[in-house]
């Protein structure tokens, strides 16, 4: 059962990647980030608020603007984990002699993308000690965090497949990271520009109509559905789930949508790494 | 039959890489695989180390099919490609390790047979090094011991002397020595020809993409015996003996050499035709104290086989 479950590109990959200073002055610079931002939220709150406390509202506000920061440090480390993992195999002439193993493209596939997600989960539960100065303070529940975590999770897994998709079916590691970068501004700024276009022609055409008319824009609903900075303000904020719901009018919440997606976009670049992994046979096996 | 190339083809757009290869090895041979850069051999390894498909036609290796059974192919060949790298920061032992999980042993098996390995490829005291601070030799022969990991039928070795300076070449053709004596089905491609026709039984050469020769060392020889370079010695009588070669239907090319000592021509015939050509110039008195035939080796034959397809 033990051997069955094994998978040695993975075990390979972590072995390789914590001997590797890369990965600790990685993780270093992500907690470097996390704890100068909680400090300096701190120092502003308590010394330059006037009161010097630290109100409960005051730990939601840190937790919301934490939130967001880690899931920006997701997409921006995410990528650069997973972009190389297999161009650089290629790349170092190692890929090669990987393919002629009996190793089948999944085994090899979903070796490459756990060994990173482990190392980005690592990542966040190295995070967690400075998270829980917010519980501390109170003002945030443990649903409300264990939700937020389980959606970094889900988002980290999906951009490690874009990243490792595009490593597989590109030859050179430089053009994966940009190809997986440019997939990452497009989920996150994109997106977040068409919904505001969508939005804006959508109270047009609400102030251009004499009838009362109730809005619907499955478009606008779906561009803010897809994006992770929405996705966490819904998430911190219900009520901002229902301004979009008034604006829109689709009353779905859209984490439903956002976990769909992502499931599928995790699918179809998976399947296509692995398809395109042995590209120059005619069979995956 | 251990290894079963069937009418292999493969196109690169309009070039053709292979055209209609044929071939077939025994088990146990080491079959020396011979031609000019791009002639199409890595195309052939590659194909049958599974990793590019053939436009047409198919490969067998052990009865298993390249095209249809890949993952049965892998379990039986060891792939050493001519060009490869090995990962930073693992040591010669764990990379062993990690290959042979790759291939499904278990962790007991590999603890056995990595010691076991490393010594067969002289790498013992190396065990614990780095792989990327090992020398070019080092590394090859770590390779080799890597794709013997699974203990397969058949090595595929794609140049594996290159670039080696001249001990570690001796000490990899050593170690394919004792590969062959384990009884392993041995296909080897090499620039360094000499070599090859010592350690392989059979030689198969390719050009422009199909197998113009294949057989042992001498049989691939003679098939340039009818273009032997023959030179005779004669004291003195040296007109005498060039018009009695004149007349003869298989000599040409007749040259004098060395001050009217030395006569060298191209003799076409058997060597039933030279005994006839010897007993009568003796009849015919002619005062001939040496004759002798130009060795030929592996590059000649090389050579003279490629050049012909050229001219085709």
């Amino acid at each position: 059962m033990k051997e069955s479950l094994f998978n040695p590109v993975l075990m390979k990959e972590l072995k390789l990647r914590f001997r590797s200073f890369k990965s600790f002055s990685g993780l270093m610079f992500y907690l470097s980030v996390l704890v100068i931002f909680v400090s300096g939220f701190l120092l502003v709150f308590t010394q330059f608020s006037g009161s010097g406390f630290f109100k409960p509202s005051d730990s939601f506000a840190m937790f919301s603007v934490l939130s967001f920061l880690q899931m920006g440090l997701v997409m921006f480390i995410t990528p650069g984990l997973t972009a190389g993992s297999i161009s650089s195999e290629r790349e170092k002439q190692t890929l090669n002699i990987l393919l002629t193993t009996t190793q089948t493209s999944s085994q090899i596939i979903i070796g490459k993308l756990l060994s990173s997600v482990v190392f980005l989960i690592l990542m966040l539960v190295a995070g967690l000690p400075l998270y829980s100065i917010v519980f501390l303070f109170g003002g945030v529940s443990p649903g409300q965090f264990i939700t937020t975590f389980i959606f970094y999770l889900v988002t980290l897994i999906a951009i490690g497949s874009i990243g490792i998709m595009f490593s597989t079916i590109t030859k050179r590691t430089i053009v994966s990271m940009i190809a997986t970068y440019g997939a990452m501004i497009f989920l996150g700024g994109i997106t977040a520009f068409f919904f505001f276009v969508g939005f804006s022609l959508e109270q047009m055409s609400m102030n251009q109509s004499t009838a009362n008319l109730t809005p619907f824009s499955p478009f606008t609903y779906f561009w803010a559905s897809i994006n992770p900075g929405a996705l966490m303000l819904t998430l911190l904020f219900p009520d901002m789930q229902e301004a979009l719901a008034e604006i829109v009018g689709i009353s779905l919440p859209i984490w439903i949508v956002y976990l769909i997606f992502y499931i599928l976009v995790t699918v179809f670049c998976l399947t296509i790494a692995i398809r395109k992994l042995r590209a120059n046979m005619k069979s995956n096996r | 039959m251990m290894i079963e190339v069937r009418e292999l083809t493969k196109k690169f757009g309009s070039f053709i890489a292979l055209d209609h290869l044929n071939m077939t090895i025994d088990e146990g041979v080491v079959f020396g695989f011979v031609g000019a850069n791009g002639a199409g051999k890595s195309t052939t390894f590659s194909i049958l180390a599974t990793l590019l498909s053939p436009t047409s036609g198919d490969a067998f290796i052990n009865g298993k099919s390249v095209v249809k059974e890949p993952g049965e192919v892998r379990k039986q060949i060891g792939y050493v490609p001519d060009f490869f790298g090995v990962y930073d920061q693992l040591k010669a032992d764990e990379y062993l390790d990690f290959y042979g999980a790759c291939y499904g042993l278990s962790e007991k098996e590999r603890k056995v047979l990595i010691p076991q390995l490393l010594e067969l490829v002289n790498l013992s005291d190396k065990r614990y090094e780095y792989v990327d601070l090992l020398s070019r030799g080092m590394k090859q022969r770590l390779c080799l011991a890597r794709s013997l990991i699974h203990d397969p039928k058949v090595l595929i070795l794609d140049e594996p002397a290159s670039g080696l300076d001249p001990r570690a070449r001796v000490e990899m053709r050593d170690i394919i020595k004792q590969l062959k004596s384990m009884g392993k089905t041995i296909l080897i491609s090499s620039h360094i020809l000499p070599e090859l026709a010592e350690m392989c039984d059979e030689i198969g050469v390719i050009d422009q993409g199909k197998l113009i020769a294949h057989g042992n060392v001498s049989e691939i020889q003679a098939q340039l015996q009818g273009d032997k370079h023959i030179t005779i010695k004669v004291i003195n009588e040296i007109d005498k003996t060039v018009a009695f070669l004149e007349e003869d239907p298989f000599v040409s090319s007749i040259e004098v050499l060395d001050g009217n000592e030395k006569v060298t021509f191209i003799f076409k015939g058997s060597p039933e035709d030279q005994v006839k050509l010897l007993r009568r110039a003796m009849e015919a008195g002619l005062p001939i104290y040496a004759m002798m035939e130009e060795e030929k080796d592996l590059e000649d034959v090389f050579m003279a086989i490629t050049k012909g397809a050229d001219a085709k």
